[in-house]
């Protein structure tokens, strides 16, 4: 009797403690919302949203930053979600499965998704900029400085590079929910490989494809460290108009104001009112990636 | 006996370092309804799977032999595999339909084809879903999605979807296995009726079903060709030991 | 099938009527498409090898003692601005200076010129790539200065220091969450655990900095009573919040992987479901729990934005918790937006690039091959 009480002492503990552990990072999350939301709620208006900052970023709106942020993550998606795409349909379509070559480039993958963000832009900064931008400066341009400095060309790539895997795995998990049977009668009804491919396997995955997509929108717009030094600006007065313009960014936006900020106290409620706009964005288009991603492991099991 | 549309000659397959099927040799007929029997893991849907060489599509398959169609191997290095499925259609056990309209699922294979005239393929489109004995349930809903029809629909819309494409042998590889009883019989005088036209190879498992619809029987085991005959002489009176066996049900 | 439809497929058979498969086709799109594919397949296996190579390209000059004679002329030109800045920005003791972010870039900015300053630096003299070799391996971090030097002894410290405090934070908690959920929670509090899990992974780490610095920083200074308000606690506690979905997730995937058999053959003996879960479950996911927090490390350690707004950002060699670090990736983003191309400052910082880049791709391979394999052997008996 005794011992089975003991027993049951130590079970309730450690159930108790494990989910003492869920429930306190479910309240870190829920903390870090509501004082967000707290914090930035007042702020948030029409103009905020649509106008300039004005007088050294202390008053005025965020909106060069909103639109910088739409137009990088516009620019990397058009990059990143058709090279991920096939680098997926590769993977699922055309590699054996258990071929030294796609086991390579599988592990290429994971470690490109944990690579460190900073390095991204290390690499943005040597490659796109030192290295491309300068070349085609010098080849097309005589020498002229405009692709060999830091702008949302450069940027926006570098960022499809880190949201590259976020598309490839996404799109791999879509494109194993078609079922094997569809492609056998796409191939016994006299398709070729890549008809069978265009006609079937993809549209049976747009939804995965679109996962894959907002995904690395989101992660896209809320990364700040690979921009840094490949194109993201301070303060510009005017919004970039071509790709060599330097532009600016929620996320950095938000770095700047609490840190680099002459008088930090007074920009309090735009840092809070920047912040949660940018936690909205990445909330809808996560929670939307959310379901359409268990959707699609619904269909799956069905 | 009619002209032989399919023949093989001591052929082998492997699968990895497991032989599969083991010296086949078997003519079958044009225009005739032959069905392949025997207990599972027999070979008899592998065999079924290297006529319109669908095997090629798993890692490991190697085959020996020959398989000739109309006098052709068809694993010669001549050969072009996508030309070779349209002349040899199947239709899987599970009926798997695209997830696309009624007319789109017949329209697929037309298409693929380069049919992009809208009367023709409307009328390939009818004349496959009334081969099919389907049309008169569908006509007035092509537009609708295809998953939407009953299996025992679906499955007559995966015949319809094969014969768009105007095959002259159809494989099928037990195609009413998931099916009711119904739905079953209806599939079944579907067959009798295609043989009109097309050369039909059908795995099953129900020896009643053969015993119905074929015109010639194969009787698989482990991997080899025990018999084969007229489908009456199988069931009445057959060579081998095993194939009563089987027929009696002793085993399988 | 009636003569009219078969129109269209007629010039398709041969002359018995029969389709004749003996003419291979070429398709075009077939194989445009196939290569295309492949080629960009081949992409991400580039990618890395590019990175790689423009990494560890541009951090090659430290290791060759000749510079360029351009450099050596500019730093000639600039002898005099030298001497004047020298003394302002050599000024390792601000660093100490509670709650400054990045402020070598601050200092030299006040300077009022900083390309200038930073030429001067660069332009030491013959020797400058071979002292800042020397002075790698030392403690000093001081870039901007008359004798710069690029000790990233205390960065390394200090990047170890908040990974070990983020990881003593974050992997309990995310790996007892992870067991609560696979082997405790009910089907309706796994379905707020699991999203509410996606939902922090997908919070921006500026996000988490900014909270971290605004509110995380005050609060546990109220708690704890230390001096210097941003420090390697509360740096390592906010990236430990970064890390937490990455280590719950794999830890429940390994946890879920383990074969039903095991713990319904610990049930079937009397084990009660905490004594399954903990020596029957966790034993048997431990290598991919080992990869979990392997690759929780990897987070923290290349993590650079919390690390700039959390840290403190002062380079100190002390192993108090409460005290200010800089770390490796921090530095990086502070300092490199102001560098000028080509400096030795400049490559030293893709130096550390390097560093960070391999360690992280030591790590996800560990936790690949080793792990996988022994989590396999272990599951499958293999």
């Amino acid at each position: 009797m005794i011992k089975s009480f003991k027993k049951n002492i130590k079970g309730i503990l450690i159930e108790g403690m494990t989910l003492s552990a869920a429930l306190l990072i479910i309240a870190i999350v829920v903390v870090m919302i509501t004082v967000i939301v707290i914090g930035g709620k007042e702020q948030i208006s029409w103009e905020f949203l649509t106008s300039f900052p004005e007088d050294g970023m202390t008053k005025g709106g965020i909106f060069p930053a909103i639109y910088g942020t739409a137009l990088l993550v516009i620019i990397m998606s058009v990059a990143a979600v058709p090279f991920g795409t096939i680098t997926a349909i590769y993977l699922t379509e055309y590699a054996k499965e258990n071929s030294i070559i796609a086991k390579t480039i599988r592990f290429a993958v994971r470690t490109l998704a944990v690579i460190p963000s900073i390095i991204y832009g290390l690499f943005g900064l040597g490659f796109f900029i030192k290295f491309v931008g300068t070349s085609v400066d010098n080849t097309f341009l005589g020498g002229q400085l405009k692709w060999g400095q830091p702008n949302i060309l450069w940027a926006s790539l570098t960022m499809a590079l880190l949201t590259l895997p976020v598309v490839i795995v996404s799109v791999e998990e879509a494109l194993k929910t078609v079922p094997r049977d569809l492609r056998a009668a796409s191939l016994a009804l006299g398709a070729t490989k890549w008809q069978t491919i265009w006609k079937v396997v993809i549209p049976g995955s747009i939804s995965g494809i679109m996962t894959g997509t907002i995904l690395a929108v989101s992660r896209g717009a809320g990364e700040v460290a690979p921009i840094l030094f490949t194109g993201v600006a301070y303060y510009v007065a005017t919004l970039p108009a071509s790709l060599s313009d330097q532009f600016m960014v929620l996320g950095y936006h938000i770095y700047v104001m609490t840190t680099q900020s002459a008088n930090v106290d007074k920009t309090m409620p735009i840092q809070f009112g920047t912040t949660l706009v940018l936690l909205a964005l990445t909330f809808i288009l996560n929670i939307s990636a959310i379901i359409l991603r268990y959707r699609i492991r619904k269909k799956k099991t069905d | 006996m009619a002209h032989e549309k399919i023949q093989t000659e001591n052929m082998f397959l492997h699968y990895g370092s497991k032989l599969a099927l083991n010296d086949i040799s078997i003519q079958i007929p044009e225009k005739k309804v032959t069905a392949f029997i025997g207990p599972s893991g027999c070979g008899k849907s592998t065999f079924l799977r290297s006529l319109n060489r669908m095997n090629d599509l798993i890692d490991g398959v190697k085959i020996e032999g020959k398989i000739l169609i109309d006098g052709i191997n068809i694993y010669d290095n001549n050969i072009d595999v996508v030309t070779l499925r349209k002349k040899v259609g199947m239709v899987f056990q599970k009926s798997n339909p695209f997830a696309k309209s009624i007319y789109e699922n017949v329209a697929y294979g037309p298409r693929i084809n380069g049919v992009k005239d809208k009367k023709q393929l409307d009328e390939i489109i009818e004349t496959a879903l009334q081969n099919a004995a389907i049309w008169t349930e569908v006509k007035d809903r092509l537009g609708d999605s295809a998953m939407g029809l009953s299996g025992g629909q679906q499955q007559r819309l995966c015949i319809a979807r094969t014969l768009a494409v105007n095959p002259e042998i159809v494989l099928m590889d037990e195609p009413a296995s998931a099916l009711d009883p119904l739905s079953t019989s209806k599939i079944e005088e579907l067959i009798v009726q295609l043989k009109e036209k097309y050369t039909i190879v059908i795995v099953t498992h129900n020896m009643q079903q053969a015993a119905r619809i074929s015109d010639l029987t194969a009787f698989f085991y482990l991997g080899e060709l025990i018999e084969f005959d007229k489908t009456k002489k199988i069931f009445t009176n057959p060579e081998k030991k095993q194939t009563e066996d089987y027929i009696t049900g002793r085993f399988g | 099938m009636t003569n009219k439809t078969q129109k269209g497929k007629r010039s398709k058979s041969s002359d018995s009527g029969l389709i004749d498969i003996t003419q291979k086709k070429f398709r075009w799109s077939d194989y445009l498409a196939e290569k295309i594919i492949r080629g960009t397949a081949f992409l991400s296996i580039a990618i890395i090898v590019l990175i790689f190579f423009f990494v560890f390209r541009e951090s090659l000059p430290i290791f060759s003692t000749a510079k360029s004679s351009a450099k050596t002329e500019a730093s000639a030109e600039n002898q005099a601005t030298q001497e004047t800045y020298g003394e302002v920005t050599d000024t390792p003791k601000a660093q100490d200076v509670q709650e400054t972010y990045g402020e070598v870039v601050d200092i030299s900015a006040t300077a009022d010129s900083t390309s200038e300053a930073y030429t001067v630096s660069a332009g030491s003299g013959f020797d400058d790539n071979q002292t800042a070799l020397k002075s790698i391996l030392t403690k000093d971090w001081v870039p901007v200065s008359q004798k710069p030097r690029y000790g990233i002894l205390s960065l390394i410290i200090g990047t170890f220091k908040v990974t070990i405090i983020s990881m003593l934070f974050a992997a309990p908690l995310a790996i007892m969450a992870a067991l609560y959920t696979a082997s405790f929670a009910g089907k309706r509090l796994k379905e707020i655990i699991k999203p509410t899990i996606e939902l922090l992974a997908g919070f921006p780490s500026v996000v988490i900095g900014f909270f971290a610095l605004m509110v995380l920083a005050s609060f546990l200074q109220e708690v704890f009573h230390y001096d210097t308000r941003l420090n390697s606690f509360v740096g390592g506690i906010a990236m430990g919040i970064a890390a937490i979905p990455i280590i719950f997730t794999i830890t429940e995937d390994a946890l879920t992987a383990v074969p039903k058999t095991f713990s319904e053959a610990s049930l079937a003996l009397g084990a009660s479901k905490w004594q399954t879960a903990f020596f029957v479950i966790l034993p048997a996911a431990t290598p991919g729990i080992f990869a979990a927090v392997l690759l929780g490390v990897g987070r923290v350690f290349g993590e650079t934005m919390i690390a700039l707004m959390a840290t403190g950002n002062a380079a100190q060699m002390g192993l108090n918790p409460f005290e200010s670090v800089r770390t490796l990736a921090a530095t990086i983003g502070a300092e490199m937006a102001e560098v000028v191309f080509g400096d030795t400052h400049y490559n030293v910082l893709f130096l550390i690039g390097s560093l960070l880049f391999i360690f992280t791709f030591i790590l996800n391979a560990i936790a690949e091959f080793y792990v996988k394999g022994k989590l396999m052997k272990r599951i499958q008996g293999k």
